[in-house]
């Protein structure tokens, strides 16, 4: 049976690991090679690496960075931030990149999730989400989380698992960095209406998060950043504890 | 020791260059069929969608030297599939070094499609899985499969068994990303490398 997985995430400024809440007030969280390295060592399923200033600042992301983590990764790595092209995944995918995920360019013009798929094969192709809760409803958040794009989270997950996506990755911003749990309704919601893997981010606090977004929210891993790099809960023993709960994990 | 990748544009070949790489092994990628007869190994990564993959290998003159090569051969992911006989993934016919068909799997409730993440293995054999047992994990992204036959070494399941692996003579395949399947991953390669 295929486990759950556990993802750490390295949000990555000008070549440095930070970490913020609600997607402002940035702190540094160290050496992403170092990091990466240490979290493959201690069991992460799988890494992704966000250059968060890329779409703002226009910036493409740090391919020579990519490299240095790849060469020393022996477990899948997805790379995100300012991804708007063809080339653009090329060159990450040439760097040792696995998968790449893309969010405001895919909110701008839906395509390139297809022509992505086509070319590079659904299974890289990682589409990300951002959803603010607003009177409500779960709206979608473009530009790293600063316009408002007024669709609908749900929906927008599923037309783009109908462009090819291979996985989701949904964030709900109204959760990140805050520690109370992950949007376990948004998570459900959005895991029940695609058939491809859902990963839930945004809120991770304490080792019952994990079981209830796994159990209630229907995800299939869970990327969380700020509970690993502060060594709140390390992985080995989050994954004994999951293990313990019930929940199938890779120990 | 000579190690050829095989090149046909065929998807994300740096992860298993890297992967040499960690094993202290060389590797030449290359579509050149006299590099690839004079190896000692050849590994086939392959990722993306099946017919396109075969007309690149076809468009590079490689559909006719892979099924004559001699020494360990090891087709990884879609790699492995494509040394089947036929897939339905847009009912392509395949290099034909393995008598089996490539199927889709069927979504449901509690199983996704892709099949992705981390499962483990079991009923294996064969030194490509000296020293590894049915409770390690290995990293898969897939939708297609071969079912289980007389070539299988090892299984997997999702939600019923599949073939995780296979092997004809020199002919390996491994459904399993073993460059991005950590320690497990890495040892499985290099059991490769000492065949």
């Amino acid at each position: 049976m295929v486990k759950k997985r556990l993802i750490p995430c390295l949000d990555v400024r000008d070549g440095r690991t930070v970490k913020g809440i609600q997607f402002e007030g940035l702190r540094d969280a160290g050496d992403p090679i170092a990091l990466a390295a240490r979290y493959a060592q201690e069991g992460a399923d799988e890494l992704v690496f966000l250059d968060i200033t890329a779409t703002n600042q226009r910036r493409k992301p740090l391919t020579e960075l990519v490299r240095d983590v790849a060469r020393v990764l022996d477990i899948p790595f997805t790379v995100g931030g300012g991804i708007s092209t063809v080339a653009d995944v090329e060159a990450l995918l040439l760097s040792g990149a696995d998968k790449v995920s893309i969010n405001s360019a895919a909110l701008a013009r839906p395509a390139l999730i297809a022509e992505l798929a086509g070319r590079f094969g659904s299974q890289c192709v990682v589409v990300a989400v951002d959803a603010r809760l607003v009177d409500g409803e779960w709206q979608v958040m473009t530009r790293a989380g600063t316009v408002a794009t007024g669709r609908e989270a749900v929906a927008w997950c599923q037309e783009a698992a109908e462009l090819g996506a291979g996985e989701i990755l949904l964030t709900s911003m109204s959760h990140d960095g805050t520690k109370s749990g992950f949007a376990l309704d948004l998570t459900r919601a959005v895991s029940d209406a695609v058939s491809i893997p859902v990963i839930a981010s945004g809120g991770a606090g304490q080792a019952s998060d994990f079981t209830d977004v796994f159990r209630a929210g229907g995800a299939d891993a869970a990327l969380a950043a700020s509970i690993f790099h502060f060594n709140e809960t390390g992985l080995p023993a989050l994954k004994q504890y999951l293990h313990a709960e019930g929940i199938p994990v890779r120990l | 020791m000579e190690i050829a990748v095989v090149d046909y544009k065929g998807g994300n070949v740096q992860s298993v260059l890297f992967a040499l790489e960690r094993l202290g092994a060389q590797a030449t990628l290359t579509a050149d069929p006299e590099i690839l007869r004079k190896a000692d190994k050849v590994l086939f990564p392959g990722e993306g969608e099946a017919s396109s993959a075969m007309q690149a290998l076809r468009a590079a003159g490689l559909d006719q030297v892979l099924p004559t090569l001699t020494q360990p051969f090891l087709g990884i992911c879609l790699g492995m599939q494509l040394i089947g006989q036929h897939s339905e993934e847009n009912d392509t016919p395949l290099l034909g070094l393995l008598p089996f068909a490539v199927r889709r799997f069927a979504a449901d409730a509690t199983h996704k499609v892709p099949h992705m993440g981390w499962n483990n293995l079991q009923a294996l054999q064969g030194p490509l899985f000296a020293g590894l047992t049915d409770a390690d994990h290995v990293y898969f992204v897939h939708s297609y499969y071969a079912p289980v036959g007389a070539y299988t070494i090892a299984e997997s399941t999702h939600p019923a068994p599949f073939s995780a692996a296979v092997q004809h003579r020199n002919f390996y395949g491994v459904q399993f990303h073993t460059e991005k399947s950590g320690a497990v991953g890495t040892r499985i390669l290099a059991n490769f490398l000492n065949l």
